[in-house]
């Protein structure tokens, strides 16, 4: 009878032997059978929001469609909107702002966190006090992020330019930091290592934490220099930790909407215009929705392959 | 000799209180300038109209709770014969808002939207949590076929580009009128949780020693209440650390809810930035909006600060 509502109930007759067995078989549903079920939903949930979507989204990458002339009869199109955005100058410009915003906020991100993570694992008295209220920023909303500091940079009232004023004696009036085409890109670069390098900063701390004394202990016998036992041992056993970090930033960063949208909505001109601003006025301004599709399938094919490379560093952090 | 022993241990293990102090100065120094912009906004909040655009920008002023009143109103402009005309006001906030020419005309959309979050926030995390925890379960203690490729593609959903996953979403919920739902939105964002979910509770239930519920099966009881009565206490504390991080994504996330919500469904994030007086952003009302909505962070920050570093890595590092 069991063998009938369970199709693993033979291969469970094999290990019989064993006293946890016996109970899994006799009472109650199958293992195998709960574990598809406990699955099941989850995975159903993703193939309805996630999957469903995008399979149709690449439909629509190979149409013409337009919401807002929605009376144009669909038209298979091929590989028309691939090419489009291919061979799109402005597009490739908006490709170069968005690599320039992630190489340079990341890499400020590693200075400022690796930093701040070899300064606090000094464990100076209080030390996990001042960690959690350095923490605090990158729990915020972005777009929360985004739009207070707009107020803090408005050049007149804003504190900002005022305290620049102070120490450099520039007059607080004479520069905009979101509204001028040389500042604005450093602007965001600026909120947004403001924001995270606390993120690299706790998961440095945690390599830190995991190199173990006595390497120390055998490089000092040896009589090594504290720069050599920082270059031979500090930073390269905190570098799968630091590696995981960079991924995780640079993927969140190409993908930049909220706070960047709220700070400059991609101006002056459209020099913080990062990819998925553009992404955002093709298919919700101009309603290019078979256009917005095709570019929308080249960012998740990028996305896909980063997030397969950061999977792996996962693994490699996690056997530590 | 055993003074330089000593010494040799001291300078490993331990900073010497000298180096210690420099470090300990330059971390608070970074701290007091990461908070500053918080605090920054905290008091604009308390700030009058005109303090709150005033050149210099001012640190010392006399405190008001006109922002915090204009936020949860909607005020006209009146003439002061009007206003004379009117019965004498009462609450302090009538008061407050007559001093300036003009009167409550009812309240405004901050509380629905609030209310929104609220639901939303909590809708979701509560069903990313109850999926989450069964298939953390499953991929914890049974062999699944794959499961290393569906962990990855679980994972994976939860990176892609928002705006991006908003494209046929929109074009879905337009067909289902789920545009501009709770609905909708709550099931966009358990789906964007429960990959999350399922990372962080694998982590938490992998670290529970199976022997438990082995003794328990052996004790007679089924799967099910072994997972009920064994698994799931032990898991109290990862579950509720899940909860939050669920949590603070639904309250912070702003791409889906501006480009799928417009009235209806529309959280804070969205509204914040349209809170608006006379002649562009009312300041004082804005950040008085950014304070009530980051204060529960703030609180869930402390919490979380031991399962902090699991979150942001989906549970792959856990010291």
């Amino acid at each position: 009878m069991t063998a009938i509502i369970h199709p693993d109930a033979p291969a469970d007759r094999v290990g019989a032997q064993s006293p946890f067995r016996v109970a899994r078989r006799v009472r109650g549903l199958s293992d195998r059978a709960i574990a598809w079920l406990f699955v099941a939903p989850t995975v159903a949930l993703l193939l309805a929001i996630n999957i469903f979507p995008l399979v149709w989204m690449i439909r629509l990458s190979f149409t013409n469609l337009n919401l807002s002339m929605s009376y144009l009869p669909l038209r298979f199109v091929g590989l028309d909107n691939y090419s489009d955005i291919l061979t799109d100058e402005d597009l490739w410009l908006r490709l170069q702002t968005t690599a320039q915003f992630v190489i340079s906020s990341v890499a400020l991100q590693v200075v400022i966190g690796f930093g701040l993570a070899l300064l606090i694992n000094r464990q100076f008295r209080s030390h996990s006090f001042w960690t959690t209220i350095i923490l605090l920023p990158m729990m915020l909303s972005p777009a929360v992020v985004g739009n207070f500091w707009t107020l803090l940079f408005q050049p007149q009232i804003g504190p900002f330019n005022y305290v620049v004023g102070l120490f450099t004696g520039i007059p607080p009036s004479s520069f905009s930091m979101t509204g001028e085409v040389a500042l604005a890109p450093w602007t965001i670069v600026l909120v947004d290592t403001w924001m995270w390098a606390p993120y690299v900063m706790l998961i440095c701390l945690a390599g830190l934490r995991s190199i173990p004394d006595y390497i120390y202990e055998a490089a000092e016998v040896d009589r090594a220099s504290s720069l050599r036992q920082f270059w031979s041992i500090t930073l390269p056993m905190t570098m799968p930790f630091l590696m995981l970090a960079v991924l995780f930033r640079a993927i969140e960063n190409f993908k930049m909407f909220d706070m960047v949208n709220l700070l400059t909505s991609g101006g002056p001109g459209s020099t913080t215009e990062l990819v998925s601003i553009t992404l955002k006025r093709a298919a919700f301004e101009k309603w290019r929705t078979g256009y917005s599709s095709a570019l929308a399938i080249i960012l998740f094919v990028t996305v896909f392959g980063a997030a397969n490379i950061y999977v792996k560093a996962l693994n490699r952090v996690k056997q530590r | 000799m055993s003074a330089v022993a000593k010494s040799t241990a001291h300078s490993i293990v331990e900073a010497s209180p000298r180096t210690k102090a420099f470090a300990g100065t330059l971390v608070v120094l970074y701290a007091l300038v990461a908070i500053l912009p918080l605090l920054w906004i905290a008091a604009t909040a308390f700030k009058s109209q005109s303090d709150a655009i005033a050149y210099p920008p001012k640190v010392i002023f006399q405190p008001t709770l006109e922002g915090y009143v204009n936020l949860f109103t909607v005020r006209t402009r009146q003439t002061r014969e009007f206003i004379n005309s009117l019965p004498p006001a009462t609450a302090w906030y009538d008061k407050l808002v007559r001093s300036h020419d003009m009167v409550i005309a009812g309240p405004s959309k901050v509380v629905p939207r609030f209310i929104n979050s609220l639901v939303i926030g909590f809708g979701s995390t509560f069903l990313a949590v109850l999926l989450g925890t069964l298939a953390a379960y499953a991929f914890s203690r049974f062999r699944i076929p794959l499961a290393d490729d569906l962990l990855f593609f679980i994972l994976s959903t939860r990176m892609m580009p928002p705006v991006a996953v908003a494209i046929p979403i929109y074009l879905m919920y337009r067909q289902l009128n789920l545009t501009d739902t709770k609905i909708g939105m709550i099931l966009l964002y358990t789906a964007v949780n429960v990959s999350l979910a399922v990372w962080l509770l694998k982590g938490f239930i992998d670290e529970i020693p199976r022997e438990y519920e082995e003794a328990a099966l052996v004790d007679g009881y089924t799967r099910l209440q072994a997972l009920r009565k064994v698994v799931l206490p032990q898991a109290v504390t990862g579950i509720a650390a899940t909860a939050i991080f669920c949590l603070i994504f639904s309250w912070n996330e702003y791409a889906f809810a501006v480009l799928l919500t417009s009235g209806d469904a529309q959280t804070m994030p969205p509204f914040i930035p349209f809170i608006i007086g006379e002649g562009g952003q009312d300041w004082p009302a804005v950040a008085a909006a950014t304070t009530l909505f980051v204060i529960p962070i703030v609180l869930f920050t402390i919490l979380l600060r031991k399962h902090l570093l699991r979150g942001i890595t989906f549970g792959a590092v856990r010291k």
